[in-house]
């Protein structure tokens, strides 16, 4: 089974136009700024926002297609019909009623017994730990066990497409961490697509196989992690993973940025538009024109520093803008401060380019 | 425990004075009414077959009242405040006009309207056979229509609070509306719901102006305890005390018996989750 989601909504000053696809079995993580689009894309998956444009589908096993919402076609599937489980930011579980009725929620509301549904609610409830908390209010619980619950009801109803909004964001740090080994595997073992809206590229990391980057209402980027953090197409995907990007023309091994300014690459296969990613780690600071192998050598200005646990990243603007990272000793020994001219060098062998 | 939280700290002294002269105002009146209470002719009074009447008139029809401005006044406030029309803002005022309305001039509205002559009274005279002024279905259609604009205020500004992710998620559940407004939405404002059937019940108890003007003052059909005590006040002012205190004990008690418990003061657990 597959979803295919090509899907257009204009709200005010805001459009959104995005489309990819998640199959059966693997978990795509949906990461983004605030303001990107991420929920929007939710809320038009769940049925809770009709489309302006563009369609959804779902494509079964044996190639039978189910078309959720298709405006051009007069579409739309209401989000009870759509074999969806959704577990929302913040859980929104019933206040009011018991943890075994949340759970229990959906299959009465279709039609099941409330007897037979509240012991296969409690079944769920069982399976995560939390049988002893069925009659408890979700005011009681912690943020962790309002998490299992939250996904316990979603799958209650057994959904091929399961979608989570954020589902750590409530979690304070020292939970967040456990909860999170714990989703993971609950993810692994529903067979359906699933589907994490997340802003936090850590979320990204421990649960999904592959991401899309979404800014600014349109995909900037998918791919596999590896592929991502490796290879990112943009600024936001390049600051997210902690990457310097550069951006420019490729000819013989040496990338020309849009400044004119040239950097030497380690290879010349390469031609054509192109990205360069560059670790902080491998740009280096002096106080002095440096002397000596490396090519690619240029003065800035620092305009930043960000003092971390047991590293310091620099930001130096100038005529290649780069983010160098050193230790706090190297920080005193260079003597740097914000406003002070400082040359910057790369080695060629740390420059390597990939196709724009 | 040692350190004191801040509800429980000694109010400003300006506030406590101002607050004092607040309560004093209130409570004043009463002292006057009990001051010159004939307390040898309190049984007498209540004894009596009229006054009776009026108290049973007067619980009957302000328990009816309470119950069609819940009826009626809910689906006005969900419609209020969950969907947004054209002239939505003018429905509004519409239905919250009777409280800002000298309830004489409702009266009035209603007796050109509902009366014998009405503009609608008179099909609903020669249709169904259905006179309401001096009935006591009249007196309460004229407590309705001032009553009901309380609770449609109350549950409105409640369901407003209501987040709209659980209806959300209801939703995605495969609730129907119906189940996530039954389930959901209405377990999340029956404290406002109550306050709201309270305050347009005790509304309703007090009716005076639009019941008199509309529905008459019929001793046992139309006569309340409102009425009943206006008019011993000019023959009998010592049986106006006692029907004052009747009427006093009466909302009093309910309202002290419901305050606590239901009307938003502070009990173990609120229904709204916290954002």
């Amino acid at each position: 089974m597959r979803l295919l989601v090509d899907a257009q909504v204009t709200r005010g000053s805001f459009a959104l136009d995005v489309s990819f696809a998640v199959e059966a079995g693997e978990t795509v993580a949906l990461l983004g700024p605030n303001g990107a689009g991420k929920s929007t894309v939710l809320r038009v998956l769940a049925g809770l926002l009709a489309l302006d444009g563009g369609r959804i589908e779902v494509v079964g096993e044996g190639g039978g297609v189910t078309l959720w919402d298709e405006p051009a076609s007069d579409t739309f599937v209401p989000p009870e019909r759509r074999g969806i489980g959704v577990v929302f930011q913040d859980y929104a579980l019933f206040p009011n009623l018991s943890v075994l009725e949340n759970v229990a929620f959906g299959l009465r509301a279709r039609g099941i017994r409330a007897s037979s549904a509240r012991a296969t609610a409690l079944g769920l409830l069982d399976r995560v730990g939390l049988g002893e908390r069925a009659h408890n209010r979700p005011d009681q619980l912690s943020g962790g066990q309002a998490q299992r619950v939250a996904l316990a009801r979603a799958l209650a109803v057994e959904p091929s497409v399961l979608l989570l909004d954020e589902p750590l964001a409530a979690l304070d740090a020292l939970t967040r961490a456990e909860v999170r080994s714990d989703l993971r595997r609950q993810l692994a073992a529903f067979p359906g697509v699933r589907l994490i809206v997340t802003h936090d590229p850590v979320d990204a990391y421990a649960l999904a196989d592959r991401v899309v980057v979404l800014e600014q209402g349109s995909v900037a980027q998918t791919g596999t992690l590896d592929e991502v953090t490796m290879h990112p197409r943009s600024r936001y995907v390049a600051d997210l993973v902690g990457l310097n990007l550069l951006a420019g023309e490729m000819r013989a091994g040496v990338l020309h940025l849009p400044n004119g300014t040239q950097v030497v690459a380690a290879d010349s296969a390469l031609s054509g538009p192109a990205f360069v990613a560059v670790t902080p780690q491998s740009v280096a600071l002096h106080r002095r024109e440096p002397e000596g192998s490396a090519r690619n050598v240029w003065s800035g200005t620092v305009t930043d520093l960000d003092r971390r646990a047991d590293r310091v990243r620099v930001r130096v603007t100038g005529t290649v803008p780069l983010v160098a990272e050193i230790t706090p000793a190297a920080l005193i020994a260079l003597d740097l401060a914000v406003g002070q001219t400082v040359w910057i060098s790369v080695k060629a062998t740390e420059i390597i380019g990939y196709p724009a | 425990m040692t350190r004191r939280r801040v509800g429980q700290s000694r109010p400003p002294t300006l506030a406590l004075l101002l607050a004092g002269l607040a309560v004093a105002f209130f409570a004043l009146p009463f002292v006057g009414i009990l001051w010159r209470m004939p307390w040898s002719r309190v049984g007498s009074v209540l004894g009596d077959q009229a006054v009776r009447e009026a108290l049973r008139v007067s619980l009957e029809t302000s328990v009816l009242a309470a119950v069609v401005s819940l009826a009626l006044g809910v689906p006005l406030a969900w419609v209020l405040a969950q969907f947004d029309f054209p002239g939505r803002s003018i429905v509004r005022a519409l239905s919250t006009l009777s409280m800002v309305l000298p309830p004489v001039v409702g009266g009035v509205a209603l007796f050109f309207s509902f009366g014998r002559r009405g503009l609608f009274g008179q099909y609903l005279d020669r249709w169904f056979g259905i006179r309401l002024p001096f009935t006591t279905a009249g007196v309460v259609v004229a407590q309705v229509f001032v009553a009901m604009p309380f609770l449609v205020l109350t549950v409105e500004a409640a369901l407003r609070q209501v987040d709209p992710r659980f209806g959300d998620a209801a939703r995605t559940l495969g609730g129907s509306r119906w189940t996530v407004f039954r389930r959901v939405t209405l377990p999340a404002v029956r404290p406002a719901l109550i306050a709201g059937l309270v305050l347009s019940w005790a509304r309703a108890l007090g009716e005076f102006g639009a019941t008199i003007t509309f529905a008459g003052n019929l001793p046992g059909r139309t006569q309340t305890m409102p009425l009943a005590t206006y008019l011993a006040l000019e023959s009998d002012p010592e049986s106006a005390l006692v029907l004052s205190l009747a009427l006093i004990a009466v909302s009093f008690a309910v309202l002290l018996g419901l305050r606590d418990r239901w009307l938003g003061a502070p009990s173990g657990r609120t229904s709204v989750a916290a954002p």
